[in-house]
């Protein structure tokens, strides 16, 4: 039983980077009908920062969780008014070239400063050590990450979906002409909309360096599965991608239990399932 | 004739002031020349028409008011301000509202969110109240998903949310379109108290006896060029004329 728990936690702390990421993709797939394959790259500039942050500016975890998507997001926003922009109008493929031309660059650059091996970074002294839970043992920053991340993921739905400044951004994914017609200026909401997703995959990157260290390939061997999640829940929807993001984790936790042979590829099979009986995803609205 | 257009109109009062200038408007879609030098005048307080067949223009005759058109040539000057390189949130800021052709309600929103989806851009708007009141319906179904209005209980809200902002310039395009008789009436009503109460409107129609019951004037559209123009007054000296143009 103990390792059937250890697995489940394990699986709700995939889950949550499943989440806060395929989270900000759905964002940017909305906003901007881009595919962003440099959010792995993104996530993995995230926890690179944290690292500098710590060991170049001594400023720690707690700064990083605030800083990093920020530093990053900012970067995004580069990204967005230098390159993005003029996909605008274009067929998906370019944006997916474009994106992941941008990916193989930032980890090309990053593998040449710091090789494949990872770096580590320390957890936080107040996160340290572990609760037990009487049927099992939880160290408290795995704990901490699952929560917070369920906090950011909630809080960025609720934004969304329940604010002036979400239904701003609902319409303008709808209808991004009239909206601008009526006087909201829809290219800075598009490059704000991007940093907000670039901002939450760097998050994720900060909360996953002290689990996973930090490494250069980190975000390039999770994207794969992010897509496949984003793909099952369906590309436009925000409650649908967290849902999806956290019960695949947990499928994939609960796998390695009973059948740790399939734990790397049940994601892929539910995705083909998926996309057999409904291709637009569990939540996705048809395009 | 388009220089017979720009000329003031003998019914037209001695105190009107254009308010907005259209000369030789030119727009394209991509590779098709849609607008070929529209030449036009509205006046403070009027209700213009736009009327004309389906594929005319009038339709992209406001959306490249608005800015929405990519590629537009000409001068269209609002107040004596060019709009013609200006981008559409700027122009909508100086106070032009458009109501857009099947009705643009977003799915995504609920009734109260499409509502209030337009940003104030001045002072002097339409409160919330007096929303309620023009159209009584929209206060029951605030909750209601935008989309889940009927044809013309949307038309009343894509009307609603651009009389909060504002505005005083409106741009309706074809505002009756597919809704019944009753409903035609009710929005009759509205455009007329709306001009009452000092808007003006350009209106785009293919129904020139609703549009007779609420226009100053008209303007006939064809090809994308104004060919024609006569004051409500002279309506059914043109009568003929105007079957001609709109083969009805």
């Amino acid at each position: 039983m103990q390792a059937l728990y250890a697995q489940l936690l394990v699986g709700l702390i995939n889950g949550s980077f499943y989440a806060l990421l395929s989270l900000g993709l759905a964002v940017i797939f909305g906003m901007l009908n881009i595919i962003n394959f440099a959010h792995g790259a993104l996530y993995m500039m995230g926890a690179f920062c944290a690292y500098f942050l710590l060991n170049l500016g001594g400023i720690n975890y707690w700064w990083a969780l605030l800083l990093a998507p920020i530093i990053v997001g900012i970067f995004g926003m580069i990204l967005e008014r230098t390159l993005l922009q003029w996909l605008t109008g274009l067929d998906h493929l370019y944006g997916l070239l474009l994106t992941f031309g941008i990916a193989l660059i930032v980890q090309g650059i990053f593998q040449n400063y710091f090789g494949s091996s990872g770096l580590p970074y320390a957890i936080p002294d107040q996160l340290r050590g572990g609760m037990n839970l009487g049927f099992m043992f939880l160290p408290i920053y795995r704990g901490w990450v699952v929560v917070f991340s369920l906090v950011v993921c909630l809080a960025t739905w609720f934004l969304i979906e329940r604010t002036r400044l979400g239904a701003y951004l609902r319409a303008a994914t709808e209808n991004p002409t009239l909206v601008r017609a009526f006087g909201i200026n829809v290219p800075r909401m598009i490059t704000l909309t991007y940093g907000l997703g670039v901002g939450l995959a760097a998050l994720a990157g900060v909360l996953s360096a002290p689990i996973n260290q930090v490494r250069p390939l980190m975000g390039a061997d999770l994207i794969i599965v992010v897509f496949a999640v984003v793909v099952i829940g369906g590309m436009g929807s925000i409650m649908g991608s967290i849902i999806t993001g956290f019960a695949l984790g947990v499928v994939e936790g609960l796998t390695k239990y009973f059948y740790p042979e399939a734990s790397n590829t049940v994601v892929f099979v539910l995705m083909v399932l998926v996309l057999l009986v409904k291709p637009t995803g569990l939540t996705g609205r048809a395009a | 004739m388009p220089e017979v257009m720009t000329a003031s109109k003998p019914g037209q009062a001695a105190t009107t002031s254009t308010i907005l200038d259209v000369k030789n408007l030119e727009s394209w879609y991509g590779e098709s020349h849609i607008l070929h030098g529209m030449n036009f005048t509205v006046n403070a307080g009027e209700v213009v028409t736009l009327l004309g067949r389906n594929g005319a223009g009038k339709t992209t005759t406001l959306k490249s008011i608005m800015g929405m058109i990519g590629k537009r040539t000409g001068s269209v000057a609002f107040n004596g301000q060019q709009l013609i390189r200006m981008t559409s949130d700027r122009i909508a800021r100086l106070g032009i509202a458009l109501c857009p052709e099947e009705r643009g309600i977003f799915a995504s929103l609920d009734v109260r969110e499409n509502l209030l989806l337009p940003p104030v851009v001045r002072p002097g708007g339409l409160t919330l109240d007096q929303i309620f009141e023009l159209f009584p319906n929209l206060k029951e179904r605030l909750k209601s998903q935008g989309t889940k209005l009927s044809g013309g209980e949307q038309q009343m809200l894509a009307i609603a949310r651009i009389l909060r902002t504002g505005a005083s310039f409106l741009m309706l395009d074809e505002p009756t379109e597919g809704l019944a008789p009753v409903i035609i009436q009710q929005i009759g009503h509205t455009i007329a108290r709306l001009k009452k109460e000092g808007f003006t409107i350009l209106l785009v129609e293919q129904n020139f006896r609703f549009a007779s019951t609420v226009a100053d004037r008209y303007y006939v559209v064809e090809h994308g060029k104004v060919i024609d123009g006569f004051a409500n007054a002279d309506l059914s000296a043109n009568m003929d004329k105007l079957h001609t143009y709109l083969g009805v």
